[in-house]
């Protein structure tokens, strides 16, 4: 059953390389590959672009300074620099607050800095998936050294209100740093980060059609953080290692053009995602929108399907060309469903059976008509084979489909 | 991406004898919707107590509707008590092999066959009462998991995540998922109680080995009187009779090796 079909609905996973940002890295493999550290003219061309580079990130982030700007190598790395970085600049405080649905690459962190002697305190989201923002202000004491939300969670797309949680961090403790993974908002809606108290911000290339293996951070000039990589120079000695000038020069035009198509992904996007979701939840009385928040980045829909496994339907999408992602534990492999969607206190008749379809620039009307299509016979399928008729039967009485 | 054989995919993509059998002679059940799958296992069973029908309904993922629909191909036309040999191993055989991190589906397949056999024998199956939930997250067994250890011989927690799901979630229970492993893969020596006469031999050879040469250097000897459990009756004799220090010897000497040799919980008494 090979289909040569391709609907990539993972956009949250990552992303397709725009060809016009394949084009601007080319000439950097063979071309130009100077180390930008040399002294002579064929290195000093590199260490333009990485310059340039710098800047057109600098205005990704909307940042003051290019001097703010760090190239790291993905999202991990970001926020591995930023939170380590400011923990090693000043020891004297040991708590942390951060939220129970970070990206793992954030969550694991913190879990590893517990065993190192820090208190962390987790802080929860409403079963809309939006954060419980005075159980976070409650926490904030003297001994708060960060305070690390997301921006927008990966699963569901909601929208953490970071200005706000910032502004009040700091009132009620002005030495907190303020750290937000960035990695699922950028691209997606604007940066601003010069009026903000956000000390520092991470974002990944691959989730803005940029290649894997590049990414940015932000830190504020008055913060002041300690390296990770010890070297060389570069990257104003926070972080040693000749620069990936290709990667670099590629992730500033993917910025570029994602800053260019905001408007697009705002509206087209949305558009394509709203017809999604609405088709699914109108024509499978199964569907559950576990997304409620209506704060949330354009392009992200999270439905359960009730009484129905994630990683079968995900089989049965595959099958049909259609790719997308689960918060049920058997896709993972882990045994524990998605550590957000139990957060939120999404029912267990919904939590395993729940798909993340995640839109992109390059999503067209064609693929939601046809993932429209398809999800309506895979469901119907899969429902026949579950044990719980019973349950399914009083659902769908519930809806008053029978 | 999970390496399935073609046989998985056949099995997901087709699944066979899908449904529920409304007058079935036996039902089975295992897993449970929160712990993210779930088989029941309905069987159609002759006056011979041969299987000419089973169906299935499954909530789970692609390995766990391939066993289970594999298994029902396995039960139709055996007899009960044949069916009833079926292990969660010919299951995976059948399917050309699991990844190892989904062998819990071949296990819930085996565990919701057994349950349906139990229910056709109306045979009850209960909790025993010196078995203990050891996962609270999926609600598994001490003895259930000692089984599963047993039978697929499982070596370290990982292989009991695998097959059974234990500890996998949270895992606060891999702890004592480690002690049962040890428990099972290194058994206890059960010492058999000694009768009386064995028991007479035992010491007396311990006696002629190890404390008489001993006491001959100093021209005496010891002999056994009587056993009575852990009481041991010796006489001195020789020259240790008259000693004042026959004593010491007895607690320093003869107790010390005596216990050494057959139990801490041994007393010597002079006669």
């Amino acid at each position: 059953m090979t289909n040569s079909k391709l609907i990539y609905l993972d956009n949250n996973a990552t992303t397709k390389v725009d060809e016009k940002v394949v084009e601007v890295m080319l000439p950097y493999f063979s071309q130009y590959y100077g180390n930008p550290s040399s002294i002579y003219k064929f290195g000093g061309r590199n260490s333009k672009a990485v310059q340039e580079s710098r800047e057109t990130i600098k205005d990704f982030f909307g940042a003051k300074n290019s001097k703010e700007i760090f190239f790291t190598a993905s999202g991990s790395e970001s926020a591995n620099m930023a939170i380590r970085g400011i923990l090693y600049a000043d020891k004297s405080k040991n708590h942390i607050i951060t939220t129970k649905v970070e990206h793992p690459c954030v969550l694991n962190l913190y879990k590893q800095l517990e065993k190192e002697g820090y208190n962390v305190t987790f802080v929860g989201v409403n079963s809309a998936g939006d954060l419980n923002i005075e159980e976070l202000y409650d926490a904030v004491n003297e001994k708060t050294a960060l305070v690390s939300c997301m921006y927008a969670n990966n699963e569901t797309g909601t929208i953490f209100p970071v200005e706000k949680i910032a502004e009040k961090v700091k009132s009620l403790n002005p030495n907190t740093k303020i750290f937000v993974d960035a990695v699922q908002a950028a691209g997606k809606i604007k940066l601003d980060v010069k009026n903000t108290q956000i000390d520092m911000m991470g974002i990944s290339g691959h989730k803005f059609h940029a290649p894997k293996g590049i990414g940015a951070l932000y830190v504020k000039s008055s913060t002041l953080i300690f390296p990770l990589v010890i070297g060389g120079h570069q990257e104003n000695g926070k972080r040693a290692g000749t620069e990936n000038v290709p990667f670099i020069v590629g992730l500033a035009k993917a910025a570029q053009l994602a800053q260019d198509n905001l408007n697009y992904e705002g509206t087209k996007v949305k558009e394509l995602r709203d017809r999604l979701e609405t088709g699914l939840l109108a024509r499978i009385y199964n569907a559950r929108l576990n997304s409620q928040s209506i704060n949330r980045v354009p392009n992200t829909t999270n439905i359960g399907f009730e009484y129905v496994e994630g990683e079968l339907i995900l089989l049965n999408m595959d099958d049909l060309g259609i790719c997308a992602s689960s918060g049920s534990a058997c896709t993972s492999g882990s045994l524990d469903p998605s550590h957000v969607l139990k957060a939120m206190g999404v029912p267990f008749t919904a939590l395993h059976g729940s798909i993340r379809f995640s839109l992109s620039r390059y999503t067209t009307d064609e693929d939601i008509d046809y993932t429209l299509e398809k999800m309506l016979g895979i469901i119907e399928k899969l429902t026949k084979i579950s044990p719980f008729q019973k349950e399914l039967k009083e659902l769908k009485q519930r809806k008053g489909i029978i | 991406m999970w390496n399935y054989t073609d046989k998985v995919m056949d099995h997901y993509r087709n699944p066979r004898n899908v449904g529920a059998i409304e007058d079935a002679d036996a039902v089975g059940e295992a897993g449970s919707l929160s712990c993210g799958d779930m088989l029941k296992l309905y069987l159609k069973v002759d006056k011979n107590g041969i299987i000419t029908d089973a169906k299935f309904q499954t909530f789970g993922c692609g390995s766990a509707v391939a066993s289970s629909s594999i298994l029902t191909e396995m039960v139709i036309g055996k007899h009960i008590d044949e069916a009833r040999k079926i292990t969660n191993k010919q299951i995976v055989d059948a399917l050309g092999g699991l990844p190892p991190e989904k062998m819990h589906c071949s296990v819930m397949g085996h565990e919701a066959l057994e349950a349906a056999i139990a229910n056709y024998y109306n045979e009850e199956i209960t909790i025993k009462p010196d078995d203990e939930i050891v996962c609270n997250c999926f609600n598994i067994t001490k003895s259930f998991l000692e089984n599963e250890i047993k039978n697929n011989n499982l070596k370290t927690v990982e292989d009991v995540i695998n097959y059974t799901k234990a500890g996998g979630a949270c895992g606060r229970c891999q702890g004592k998922i480690k002690e049962i492993l040890e428990n099972v893969n290194t058994p206890v020596k059960k010492e058999e109680k000694l009768t009386k006469t064995q028991q007479i031999i035992k010491i007396n050879n311990i006696i002629e080995k190890y404390i008489s040469p001993e006491l001959r250097k100093d021209g005496g000897d010891i002999e056994l009187v009587d056993v009575e459990d852990n009481k041991i009756k010796v006489r001195l004799s020789g020259r240790c009779q008259a000693c004042n220090r026959s004593q010491l010897t007895l607690t320093h000497f003869v107790e010390a090796m005596l216990k050494e040799h057959i139990d801490e919980n041994i007393e010597i008494i002079q006669v």
